[in-house]
């Protein structure tokens, strides 16, 4: 009885319109925001911050991203991470060019010009379908990667492409520590999350689900298509760009267009693969589990073999993880489409009967 | 416009390379709907076996594993089931099996020669594609293409760990003996330079390619092949095994996969790399759409002679490269003009 | 025993339709109109072109030759989001709901051509947008009411049974509050139960909204009973127009359909 619904009703339809109508889900919400906002700062060390919380948090954001896209409007793009690279060279640029730029508006001009550059690729769609559409956004994979390379003006003449993101100021305070660094970023993404769910639940999310489930039926009651296509890779690439400013500034500093490369958008497919394709939850669910199940093989690979009396050889464990990840894709793809997600909500819907099964 | 020539004719040659990448795609997704993107892993796989077994011969713990693998299939198939009315013991699929498990265990840490290395390959990448029909396809069966798809791209994740984690990930030569020099009298003769090697590899894929052409439509598979292509639901009621086909087609891809990992490991040298080259394969379907083997032959001529071209004459321009992405805008700009390809049909969602 | 019915002006002008699909004719040469507030029947065999009919008129299919004139605006390539926005809602012989998406959801794309806010002030969800989004629900909740689907209001469609799943798409369609509605079959595949629920809904539809209605229906007792005028089409062809009764007395009509079907 612990996740009971019975008992509350909704009288209104704007107490049934709330974002979390389920009184647990509310409760459940603020007590993860207050750890992650106030017990995480005060425990976690630097590793934890710098190694996997930061960047789990701006996965998590990119993963959004390409779950408004893939997940909500059902179009899929293998060209995440280059979008993510608009966003990161964009941000810097911006810094870079304009003395008097605040950090913050140059993220969200990062954000925008790859939302911009999101559009530009996503025309395609507008008059192909599935995999043809996949084999486009490779095409936006690569072109970037390669713009970005080959126009030295992009990483201001440095060699092949390097950029060196500056420091974090906003409004004269200094974010340098990874604790200050970890309390922007959650902020952020915190705020973007909410603004996601906002989306996908109003008109707007219901005309991306519209246009995914079943587009001509879409068409019919008046939704349009382009727009809403278009506007579905203009806010995904937006998350992306954003995620990947952050990445650069505030996660590893320097970077170079080829570490936005096909591996890194194969990666965020996978997250939300197995996080839950149309979840905003699961976008979360599936950055932590990508970040962390390497870094968990890492560490427990090699003495698991030892006391089995095997000795890996060196990059075995990057090949296991391969394998890990691949055969789990195809478990979830067979098994579980809706990911990490949707055993979350059937373990509510168990525990909101538990302890008397009816 | 000797300079021209030898670009065009380059280009082609590679081309027909891409084509041959191309086809295993076609094959698969012409008999079963599935766009497998797992098409230039297995490139890779195959490439990689064969020089890893020419160098040190099949790796203990790995075909110990599936030697073990296949002898329970063996015991399984012969095993009387209860229950199991139809299910008679099949006794010359537990003698391939059991036969191909104690063989392989023959191998272990002997390199061999380029011949034997070849065929054992294959009989691997046979296994391969097989293993992939069941253990991936079947679980996904009337789930939508996209599904499909994605889960094509894991099966890509899992074959490349699998060949690293077989052979190490170094860079390996590969020499199929066969020389890569320009050919003497068309020097003389136009004073053009064609490489040897490209002029013998767009043979060997023409050659490939016409014999699946023969087998599609001169034997009794390939015709049901083309049956289960046409319409799935048919071809089940009027007694086309689909599982058999399935499984057979998945095989050629492993074979067709085999010839082009020799090829394209001889060329550039056996590396992680293939599986991009693979990768080009995918622009070349679009332009020839996915069902048609012509399709994939002329997309794969006009990818190649279009990128080296491009290369030759716009790469200077803007720094070079533009082969990482140029196929891929030509098919897009392509997909704009004509979304159903080369010689697709056009047609009307029904409602 | 046909509707006794006011009906006004023709208000949906069909002139000299030609649609084939490569070799097949699948329309040729369809003219006929509907009148304001009408009921308009159009019957025939498979395959006869009925649901091209309905395809053409809002959008989905662009014939060769013809226009389609709705409430004085005459297209010959008519666009399927222009059709929705002058306010023609329709269903679909194959039901085509958005299967990810609850009951409740499905019926509020209905409404999508009357929201105002943009996706920056629905992402921000405070006064206008929410306001915008409460007045629809409340829309949508007077809809389901009125076709008595309050119980599955948070299913998945996809669970639902078939004839509920019919019943949420006429919903969908009625949430849009369309001056026309375009009926696809609405009744195939029901039990008799339900086929009378759904005579009385477009009953009530027709009259309480004042909708016009256009339907195809293989059902003839359902045709006879509901309709004003019907339209005959036979491979393509117009076989007949006229009331039911006329319908029923052509030769030609006997001969091609009813002859054959029934
Ligand atoms: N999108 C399409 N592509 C190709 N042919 C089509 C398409 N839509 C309809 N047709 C063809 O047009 C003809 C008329 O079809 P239509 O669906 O309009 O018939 P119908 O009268 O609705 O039949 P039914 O009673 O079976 O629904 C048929 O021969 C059909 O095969
Ligand atoms: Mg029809």
């Amino acid at each position: 009885m612990l996740y009971r619904e019975a008992g509350q009703f909704r009288t209104s339809y704007a107490e049934d319109q709330q974002i979390f109508p389920i009184r647990q889900d509310r409760i459940a919400i603020t007590a993860f925001l207050l750890v992650a906002f106030i017990a995480v700062p005060l425990v976690a060390n630097e590793y934890w911050l710098k190694a996997i919380l930061i960047p789990f948090l701006i996965f998590s954001l990119a993963a959004l991203g390409l779950n408004i896209l893939t997940g909500y409007a059902g179009q899929l793009s293998l060209g995440t991470a280059g979008f993510m690279a608009v966003g990161a060279f964009a941000a810097y640029n911006f810094e870079l060019r304009l003395e008097w730029m605040p950090i913050l508006l140059s993220w969200i001009l990062g954000g925008l010009a790859a939302a911009l550059v999101g559009i530009l690729f996503g025309l395609p769609s507008l008059r192909i379908k599935g995999f043809y559409l996949a084999v486009a956004t490779l095409a936006a994979q690569f072109f970037i990667v390669w713009a970005l390379t080959k126009f030295p003006w992009f990483s201001n003449y440095s060699s092949s492409g390097v950029i060196t993101a500056g420091k974090i100021e906003i409004l004269g305070y200094v974010f340098d520590s990874p604790i200050e660094k970890y309390l922007l970023v959650l902020t952020i993404v915190v705020l973007m999350a909410l603004a996601a769910k906002n989306m996908v639940r109003s008109e707007t999310g219901r005309a991306w689900m519209a246009v995914r489930d079943m587009d001509v039926a879409a068409e019919v009651v008046g939704i349009r298509m382009m727009h809403t296509k278009l506007l579905a890779f203009a806010v995904s690439s937006f998350y992306c760009g954003v995620a990947g400013a952050l990445y650069a500034y505030a996660y590893i500093g320097t970077v170079e267009p080829e570490g936005f490369n096909l591996d890194l958008s194969f990666r965020i497919l996978f997250m939300i693969i197995i996080g839950g394709v149309g979840s905003i939850l699961g976008s979360f669910l599936g950055a932590a589990f990508i970040i962390l199940f390497p870094i968990f093989l890492n560490a427990y690979a090699d003495p698991f073999a030892h006391a089995l009396g095997i000795d890996l050889p060196p990059g075995m464990t990057s090949n296991l993880e391969l394998m890990i990840f691949g055969a789990l894709i195809i478990f979830f793809l067979a098994v579980e489409p809706h990911g990490l997600a949707r055993l979350w909500q059937i373990a509510k819907e168990k525990l909101r009967l538990w302890p008397f099964p009816h | 416009m000797q300079f021209f020539l030898e670009v065009l004719i380059g280009g082609l040659l590679s081309g027909v390379m891409y084509s041959l990448v191309a086809l295993g795609f076609v094959l698969i997704f012409k008999a079963s709907g599935v766009f497998n993107f797992a098409q230039g892993a297995l490139v890779f796989l195959a490439a990689l076996t064969t020089v890893g077994l020419m160098e040190r011969g099949a790796p203990g713990w790995i075909t110990g594993l599936i030697a073990v693998i296949l002898l329970a299939l063996a015991f399984f198939a012969v095993k009387p089931r209860k229950g199991a009315v139809a299910a008679r013991p099949d006794w010359r699929k537990a003698a391939v099996l059991g036969g191909i498990a104690v063989a392989s265990l023959f191998i272990i840490g002997k390199p061999l020669p380029f011949w034997v290395a070849v065929a054992v390959t294959l009989v691997f990448m046979v296994g391969v594609g097989v293993a992939t029909e069941r253990i991936v396809l079947r679980p996904l069966v009337n789930q939508p293409p996209i599904t499909l798809f994605m889960a094509t791209i894991g099966l890509t994740f899992f074959l490349e760990g699998l060949a690293q984690a077989m052979w190490g990930a170094n860079v390996r030569g590969l020499d199929i003996g066969i020389p890569d020099e320009p050919i003497p009298w068309l020097m003389e003769r136009y004073d053009i330079q064609v490489s040897s090697f490209d002029l013998a590899g767009a043979g060997i894929a023409a050659v490939l390619v016409a014999a699946l052409a023969l087998f599609f439509n001169k034997t009794r598979i390939g015709r049901a092949l083309r049956a289960v292509a046409d319409d799935h639901q048919a071809a089940l009621a009027v007694g086309i095994p689909l599982k058999q086909i399935w499984a057979i087609v998945w095989a050629a891809a492993g074979f067709v996969a085999l010839v082009a990992g020799l090829l394209w490991g001889a060329r550039n040298g056996v590396q992680f790399a293939l599986t991009f080259v693979a990768l080009k394969a995918l622009p070349v379907l679009i332009l020839g759409g996915f069902e048609s083997i012509a399709g994939a032959i002329v997309g794969g001529l006009i990818i190649g002679a279009s990128e080296k071209l491009a290369e030759v004459y716009i790469g200077p321009m803007v720094g070079g490269g533009i082969e990482s992405w140029f196929a891929y805008v030509v098919a897009l700009l392509f997909l704009l003009v004509r979304p159903e390809g080369l010689f697709g049909e056009k047609h009307i969602d029904r409602v | 025993m046909t509707a006794q019915r006011q009906t006004g002006e023709p208000v949906l002008v069909v002139k000299d339709v030609s649609l084939s699909f490569g070799g097949v004719r699948a329309l040729s040469n369809v003219s006929f109109d509907v009148r304001e507030h009408e009921i308009r029947a159009i019957i025939g065999p498979n395959g006869a072109g009925k649901s091209s009919m309905l395809n053409v008129i809002n959008g989905v299919y662009h014939p060769q030759v013809g226009t389609v004139t709705y409430r004085g605006v005459s297209r010959h390539r008519v666009n399927p989001h222009d059709a929705a926005a002058q306010g023609i809602a329709r269903t679909f012989q194959n039901i085509a709901l958005f299967k990810g998406m609850t009951v409740l959801d499905n019926i509020m794309t209905g409404r999508n051509l009357k929201t105002r806010t943009s996706f920056v002030e629905q992402a921000i969800w405070i006064g206008r947008a929410r306001r915008e989004e409460l007045e629809q629900r409340r829309k949508v909740e007077e809809v389901i009411d009125f076709l008595e689907i309050q119980h599955v209001r948070k299913t998945p469609v996809g669970r639902l049974p078939y004839g509920l799943q019919k019943r949420v798409e006429l919903a969908r369609a009625l949430a849009a509050e369309p001056s026309l509605l375009l009926l696809d079959e609405p009744m195939a595949g029901m039990n008799i139960e339900e086929k009378q629920d759904m005579c009385r809904f477009i009953l009530d539809v027709n009259e309480q909204f004042g909708t016009t209605i256009v339907l195809i229906e293989h059902d003839m007792g359902v045709v006879m009973d509901l309709s004003d005028r019907v339209v005959v089409l036979d491979y393509g062809k117009m076989l007949a127009d006229g009331t039911p009764d006329e319908v029923r007395a052509n030769q030609a009509v006997i001969d091609a359909y009813l002859g054959v079907k029934h």
